[in-house]
């Protein structure tokens, strides 16, 4: 232990024993980032109201009352449903997008790039008014349909920028090596660049997925009625008093997060396998 | 050209202009290439050749002009259409499918069945003497065995043309002079005409029927490699091809005269306003015995001596301050004859190698 | 040579048709983003110039500048948004320097609690230190038995509790960029200074350093915009005692349904975000160019 800390630590001859306080300093920060997320799983099985760690008396209760009440079973179907929808038209929307910009030599593909991640940049609560006042014009407030296409928008930046950095380096002369060859233009497309393309697709679908999901703003004010969702639903919840409820979904929810995280790193190593 | 395949076509340019903004890529190119001709498109990066390539396999859209491949004008054809095999310069192999699946890819395209898909394909792999290759993985293969499989990809569907940029750029020097034979032999075995694009002098001498030596999106000069080396048309030419220093001379009437002195030579000069003496270092003569009858003589200064192992480097220094480059074969005596730094020198050239070009700049 | 064969034109049209048809690829994505972003914040600009009476009129900016209470809000945003982004740096570049220098294999294992958080619910993470700061949460707990305090300390429902809070939530956006940017570092550079005689301190300061402002100059930019138009945490954390322009544009609909004065905040805090972004598009070029010149 003590010898390691003579050791260097890098090229310039700094021992570990000089960056001890950067080692510890890193572990406070790792653990005050992750533990405050990990803690509430514990805490959701207690049986206590007010949340107690470590629980004194272990319990399903939450996770029960959860899964009995209708109104938290809808928010999470509708969760579930708007976030797969979501996916559906985001990724799609996305990668022709992105393909596109990246194909063309237009004058205006670095304007139109730009613009394309606008949602990114713009307050959220300003595309939650603007946008719930638009859709209670045209009388789709409270719809699946409203809330998938203004969540779709805020998945469109992420898809865009995901897929065009997989294009740059990706070698486009493949594709003009198999028009060579016979293949008309979207054939190439789908039969050399998607599959190659493919990880970075998995992940910008997921990443679709998760961006609707977890949003909150945008759906605190265009979902609602028959279909609320889950972040709403708790925002609210929140805003009133501790539910420990609350914990039981964040919970699942980390569960959902870590699970499909685990799925984008497990395709992650395929594409670095295959490099 | 060397073989007569019935099944090569012709290609015919003409007029192909494309800018890009104000810069000329290709300005009023014309080129016409025999069937079953080997032509190399030789320039610097950046004088269009890639483009006239790219013109011709039909993913670079020219301004206007016509291209034809036999009879039939394609240029507004897509690249799918266009039926030729082609090569890139990063080989461009599929990494997701296995040296079999990329061969066989414009087979499937074409709709051929399984059965003769399969026979294909292994007849084309053997033919680039990749034989049994057929399951390994893209990643497996060292790159002068990728160059192969991008070569048999783009012949086993028996195209009339095959198109080749910079096949070669990316493997080292020998594997590099091995391949150049291959595919001489391959080209003469196969018969399709091809065109081949190289900023590689060397290369294109030793493979081609002509070459089309382009610079600023214009063909300098379309001639054999030994025309091109002996009687380049122009200080380009001349430049880029070979190592060669130029004189000045003047010209009057008949007669043409460098520092005074008349000069002999065979070969008539062009018909140009200014001209210059090209001379290249292997063709000029240090002579032993001072001036020597029937030849051009030119007085020096030594200003270094370069051994080389094969050879041997003299840079002189002409009376009129012109540098000179001049190469010796290093043989028995010639070795301890070499001259000194500071020696006075004469430096020879036969009429025979006394070649007069187009002295302008462009 | 022959004339030029008349297909100039036919080729110049093919050459737009295939243009157009690419460029036509993003135009589902072009259209949805008009349509569902811009259209409804070009009307809510348009609403904002609107006066009570329907009529144009600057009403609604006129207020924002006489009443004190809409600068106290701007003036909260801001701070806010500087002190959250300002304890980022000090907690986010040591860090991601600690990433960079270990080994790979250590590295990417300590990466997963820097991307763990990033990819949780923003919702779950406020709950959380909503559960641990409160009064009889956690850390008043252990505080008390450990001694370091008698009475329960209001923790959150505060500026205090927005501050952890926001600080959670961004560390991760400014420590991304940052590892990115210090990992792209050629090791050379901090040798050769080295070499060159300078001691680990300097090699750092002089050379290091001033190579991961790229990264840290993003990083930032990223974490201050997002700061300036944060809702979530400082709705929750923040227990109405620290109020943020977009809490304020909420509540003004949600409470009192004054859309003009909504929309007026909010074409401020977008005219605010883009003026930013705007300005440092200037600086991250030349600091581009600045760190091509090392």
């Amino acid at each position: 232990m003590f010898a390691w800390l003579k050791k260097p630590a890098s090229e310039t001859q700094i021992t570990h024993g000089q960056r001890l306080w950067l080692y510890v300093l890193a572990v406070i920060i790792m653990v005050l980032l992750v533990t405050p997320t990990l803690i509430v799983i514990p805490m959701s099985f207690s049986d206590s109201q007010y949340l107690e760690f470590p629980p004194r008396v272990w319990s399903l209760r939450w996770y029960e009352h959860y899964l009995s009440s209708p109104e938290w079973m809808l928010a999470t179907w509708t969760s579930l449903k708007t976030a797969f929808l979501t996916m559906l038209v985001a990724t799609p929307a996305g990668v022709l997008a992105a393909y596109g910009l990246h194909a063309s030599q237009v004058r205006f593909v670095r304007a139109a790039f730009l613009f394309l991640i606008t949602p990114m940049m713009v307050p959220l609560v300003l595309v939650a008014i603007g946008v719930f006042y638009v859709y209670a014009q045209i009388g789709i407030l409270y719809t699946l349909f409203g809330l998938v296409l203004a969540h779709s928008i805020l998945a469109l930046p992420l898809v865009v920028i995901v897929i065009g950095s997989a294009l740059k380096s990706y070698d486009m002369s493949q594709e003009n090596a198999a028009r060579s060859l016979g293949a008309p233009r979207w054939k190439a497309f789908v039969t050399i660049t998607l599959p190659q393309i493919r990880f970075a697709v998995v992940t910008a679908a997921l990443l679709s997925f998760l961006t609707s999901f977890d949003e909150v703003v945008v759906a605190m004010f265009v979902s609602g009625g028959d279909n609320p969702t889950l972040t709403r639903n708790m925002f609210n919840a929140l805003r009133d008093q501790i539910d420990p409820t609350i914990a039981a979904i964040s919970t699942i929810m980390i569960c959902v997060t870590t699970f499909l995280m685990v799925l984008a790193q497990i395709f992650g190593q395929q594409r670095a396998a295959k490099d | 050209m060397r073989s007569q395949d019935s099944d090569a076509l012709p290609i015919s340019i003409r007029g192909v202009t494309k800018t890009y903004g104000a810069v000329h890529a290709l300005d009023d190119v014309s080129l016409e290439v025999k069937s079953g001709e080997f032509i190399t498109l030789l320039g610097p990066s950046g004088s269009g050749k890639t483009t006239l390539l790219m013109v011709i396999a039909g993913f670079t859209r020219p301004d206007c002009g016509s291209l034809k491949f036999g009879e039939r004008e394609v240029i507004r054809t897509p690249p799918h259409l266009r039926d030729l095999g082609m090569t890139f310069q990063s080989y461009a192999l599929f990494p997701h499918m296995s040296v079999a699946g990329n061969v066989a890819y414009p087979l499937k395209l074409r709709k051929l069945q399984k059965a003769e898909i399969a026979e294909r394909v292994e007849k084309a792999l053997e033919t680039v003497q990749l034989g049994g290759y057929g399951d390994r993985r893209i990643t497996q293969l060292s790159g002068g065995q990728k160059q192969r499989v991008a070569l048999a990809r783009s012949i086993v569907f028996e195209p009339r043309i095959l198109l080749m940029d910079e096949p070669l750029s990316a493997l080292d020097k020998k594997l590099r002079d091995q391949m150049q034979i291959e595919l001489r032999h391959l080209h003469e075995k196969l018969g399709m005409t091809t065109v081949y694009v190289t900023h590689d002098q060397r290369e294109a001498l030793t493979m081609s029927d002509r070459i089309a030596v382009v610079n600023k999106g214009r063909i300098m000069q379309l001639a054999s490699p030994r025309e091109l080396y002996e009687r380049p048309a122009n200080r380009f030419v001349a430049d880029f091809i070979g190592d060669s220093t130029f004189l000045p001379v003047e010209r009057s009437g008949e007669q043409v005269s460098y520092g005074g002195m008349p000069l002999k030579f065979v070969q008539a000069p062009p018909d140009t306003p200014t001209l210059a003496l090209m001379v290249r270092p292997e063709r000029i003569v240090l002579s032993s015995e001072g001036p020597r009858e029937g030849a051009n003589n030119f007085a020096a200064t030594a200003v270094e001596v370069v051994y080389q192992g094969d050879s041997y480097l003299l840079h002189a220094r002409l009376d009129d301050g012109t540098l000179i480059a001049l190469r010796g074969g290093v043989r028995g005596a010639s070795l301890s004859a070499l001259p000194n730094v500071g020696d006075k020198v004469t430096l020879t050239l036969a009429p025979e190698d006394t070649v007069l070009i187009d002295g302008s700049e462009a | 040579m022959q004339a030029t064969p008349a297909n100039a034109s036919g080729l110049r049209v093919d050459e737009k048709l295939e243009r157009m048809k690419l460029f036509g690829l993003s135009s589902p994505a072009l259209l949805l983003v008009l349509v569902i972003l811009v259209i409804p914040v070009g009307w809510l600009f348009y609403v904002s110039f609107l006066g009570g009476n329907g009529q144009f009129s600057l009403e609604n900016y006129q207020r924002m500048v006489e009443r004190s209470s809409y600068m106290r809000i701007f003036r909260t945003t801001f701070e806010v948004s500087l002190v959250t982004t300002g304890l980022c740096i000090l907690i986010g570049y040591p860090l991601a320097y600690f990433l960079s220098q270990i080994p790979p294999r250590i590295a990417n294992l300590c990466m997963i609690t820097v991307l763990l958080p990033f990819w949780t619910s923003l919702l779950v993470r406020t709950y959380a230190w909503l559960v641990l700061l409160q009064k009889q949460g956690l850390i008043n707990e252990w505080a008390m038995a450990l001694g370091l305090w008698d009475e329960p300390i209001k923790m959150v429902h505060n500026m205090t509790g927005t501050l952890i809070g926001m600080v959670h939530i961004m560390l991760p956006f400014l420590i991304l960029p940052v590892y990115g940017s210090m990992k792209a570092v050629d090791r050379d550079y901090v040798k050769a200074a080295a070499n060159l005689g300078a001691s680990p301190r300097r090699a750092f300061w002089d050379v290091f350093f001033p190579l991961t402002m790229p990264g840290l100059f993003a990083g930032t930019l990223m974490v201050f915009i997002l700061c300036l138009g944060f809702f979530v945490t400082p709705a929750v954390l923040g227990g109405g005692k620290v109020i943020m322009v977009s809490m304020k544009i909420v509540s003004n609909i949600e409470l009192f349904v004054s859309w003009g004065a909504a929309s007026a905040l909010g074409v401020v805090l977008l005219a605010l975000t883009f003026a930013i972004l705007w300005v440092a598009s200037r600086f991250l070029k030349l600091d581009q160019i600045a760190g091509g010149g090392h």
